[in-house]
């Protein structure tokens, strides 16, 4: 029973990194951004190759997959996307899903279409007993990076300068302007962050929801999914969200396995009849 | 322009022609087209590589003359997509006039193009596709896969002769997977063991951990396993994190779960895996070995799967057909001189059941060893001459 939990939160918390850069691009920029999910796959296989060709350890690997994705992203940032803030959300859409299909078509040229796969150094592979509750070593891992993550990204947000800024170049962009705040920088660096994070979530990923050129697309509804139930105005709505659906995604899959695949959608469903903006949505 | 007295003219002087030198060598010079139907990007993209590969070889090694007729190679990519393969045989068979469909990396792929290969009375050679149903759906569809219940049934027996009393299954949830997850089942009732729990998987599903943890706490002897191929290595890696092996489980898989293509970057994980299949590229034979030297010559180092071996298989018996019709290619005739064939493949002696069209095979139980350096599905026993039986149940 704990045992479960345990794997839903671990399931949950590597939902939460991949989509938190969604919730910030969608929640805070207003921007759909469907091709987060291609952000995720290019820092699952920077990780890649990184390990498996020039043999950097996994603990290395890591931030360069934050790092490399978030520089990708910035250039895209730089000559794509700040051309589509003003647009229609159609326009958006479409723009993100055609990058998308570019980046599988791209990856599956370069990288072939087969699963990737990472060994894990040996201090990470197995589990151990905690309290008689079996714990796998990797996904504790997880639960630590991601928890470090979340509380860095709360404190950001709302302890520091550049925090108070984005959050005033959100709330009313022209305003900001009018105080000095260069609403540009600010973007381009949001949405470096938010890719760069996508990027640290597929390179966690990569071990467990596996890797190969479709990872956009199949997740793509997971992120959706976590972004709309947690609401797009804080970081910890998407967080508790992610969690929830991780937890019930596992547990149901666990004792109702003829409805296991469709629990996080019922619950989605469920929470959006009873909070169309999302479980913990500011007030509008 | 070309006056009408002209064209008459030349149409009578081909006419005559024809009559002259009659009407066998005007058949010679015709072509026989393959239209060969893979899923080349995409998802599958590896089993459409498989085969292509696995024929272009079979027609380098053979020539590309059977009968005194050239065989003409027609691929087309259909990316794993029903609908996009239904166009596709069309448009083959329409406009393209081929004499053969061949290929269909995925049973609901094989099954989109019967009705056309039915109307068209076109030969479909099924190189892939494994649910038992699908030669039941076109009288003009062969076989030269295997269906996923023949690869199983033995694994069931193995199961049962050896120790094994209670099994948990875990398959994924689509036609493949019930199919073997039914033909398991029954096979290891009647041997006297018991089934603990029946798991399935939705097939786009990322994490194995709440089935993995339902099977853990049933404690079976050993945990029954059919996913896709691509599947099987995420799958291997969470059961061992898990230290269900440790516990004393033993994996019983279906042998696309240690595809060929992938097994090797499983890793260790992957070690002492039982499984059965028709084919493995550690197969002992002097066929075999050099299918694989040259495949790997011809696939950039790839090593041949079970795919592969359906795709040279299937360019086998065309060719055979072709050569017993002495060159005619319509369609009847050709299904007609496959039914019964039999020959020795690189995965062992092999034969079409005249009767189901579908391929008669050794199945082998194999276990995932260590062969110089790299992990092999290395056989241990071999059961003869395995029909489907889900088809052969039938009355």
């Amino acid at each position: 029973m704990l045992t479960l939990l345990f794997d839903g939160i671990a399931y949950g918390m590597v939902l939460f990194i991949l989509s938190a850069g969604l919730s910030v691009t969608l929640g805070l920029m207003n921007f759909i951004n469907l091709a987060h999910g291609a952000f995720a796959m290019a820092g699952g296989y920077v990780t890649v190759v990184a390990m498996n060709r020039y043999g950097v350890p996994f603990l290395a690997a890591l931030p360069l997959a934050f790092l490399i994705t978030a520089a990708v992203g910035l250039l895209l940032e730089r000559t794509l996307y700040v051309r589509f803030y003003g647009r229609s959300h159609l326009d958006q859409v479409l723009f993100s899903i055609g990058l998308v299909f570019m980046a599988i078509a791209a990856v599956d040229y370069a990288m072939g279409s087969s699963q990737q796969l990472i060994t894990l150094p040996a201090w990470l592979q197995g589990r151990v007993d905690v309290f008689g509750v079996a714990v796998g070593l990797y996904r504790s891992f997880i639960i630590a990076v991601c928890g470090v993550v979340v509380v860095v990204l709360q404190l950001i947000l709302t302890r520091t300068r550049f925090g108070s800024r984005l959050r005033a170049a959100v709330d009313d962009q022209r305003v900001a302007r009018g105080l000095g705040i260069n609403v540009n920088l600010i973007f381009a660096a949001t949405f470096a962050a938010g890719s760069g994070l996508a990027g640290l979530g597929g390179a966690l990923g990569t071990e467990i929801l596996g890797l190969d050129p479709t990872f956009p697309l199949k997740f793509m509804i997971y992120f959706l999914i976590v972004v709309t139930v947690g609401g797009t105005a804080t970081i910890t709505g998407p967080f508790l969200a992610a969690l929830l659906l991780g937890i019930a995604d596992v547990a149901g899959k666990y004792y109702v396995p003829e409805f296991g695949a469709f629990v996080i959608y019922t619950l989605m469903i469920v929470v959006l009849v009873l909070r169309p903006h999302g479980l913990f949505a500011r007030a509008r | 322009m070309v006056d009408r007295r002209s064209v008459v003219v030349g149409a009578a002087a081909v006419l005559a022609g024809m009559a002259m030198a009659g009407p066998l060598p005007a058949a010679a010079a015709d072509p026989v087209r393959v239209g060969l139907i893979l899923p080349l990007s995409g998802p599958f993209a590896s089993t459409g590589r498989q085969i292509e590969t696995a024929v272009r070889l079979y027609m380098e090694q053979h020539g590309s003359q059977v009968a005194g007729r050239p065989v003409e190679l027609v691929v087309r990519d259909d990316t794993g997509t029903a609908d996009l393969t239904k166009r596709l045989a069309q448009e083959l068979v329409v406009r393209d006039r081929v004499a053969v469909l061949a290929g269909f990396g995925l049973t609901p792929l094989a099954l989109a193009a019967a009705p056309i290969a039915t109307q068209g009375q076109v030969p479909q050679i099924v190189m892939s596709a494994a649910t038992s149903i699908i030669t039941e759906q076109s009288p003009f569809i062969v076989r030269t896969s295997f269906t996923a219940a023949q690869a199983t049934v033995p694994l069931a027996d193995w199961a049962a002769g050896n120790g094994i009393r209670s099994v948990v299954t875990l398959v994924t949830d689509y036609a493949p997977g019930i199919d073997t997850e039914a033909a398991f089942k029954s096979r290891f009732t009647a041997a006297g063991g018991t089934v603990a729990g029946e798991l399935r998987v939705p097939l786009r599903n990322p994490d194995f951990a709440p089935f993995l943890q339902k099977a853990a706490d049933l404690k079976p002897d050993a945990l029954f396993v059919f996913v896709p191929s691509g599947v099987g290595a995420q799958f291997m890696k969470q059961f061992a994190e898990r230290g269900l092996a440790q516990a004393g489980m033993t994996v019983l898989a279906e042998g696309s779960v240690t595809d060929d293509d992938l097994l090797n970057g499983m890793g260790d994980v992957a070690l002492g895996v039982v499984s059965s299949h028709h084919y493995s590229a550690a197969h002992d034979s002097p066929g075999n070995k050099a299918f694989v030297d040259a495949f790997r010559k011809a696939g950039g180092g790839a090593r041949p799967n079970f795919m592969a071996v359906g795709g040279y298989d299937g360019m086998h018996l065309l060719y055979e057909a072709l050569k017993k019709t002495g060159g005619a290619s319509d369609g009847p005739a050709l299904v007609e001189a496959m039914k019964g064939m039999s020959w020795t493949s690189p995965r062992g002696p092999v034969s079409i059941d005249p009767e189901t069209r579908d391929i008669v095979q050794n199945i082998y139980i194999r276990r995932v060893e260590r062969v110089n350096g790299e992990l092999h599905n290395v056989e241990f026993a071999t059961i003869p001459a395995v029909k489907d039986p889900v088809k052969a149940a039938k009355p």
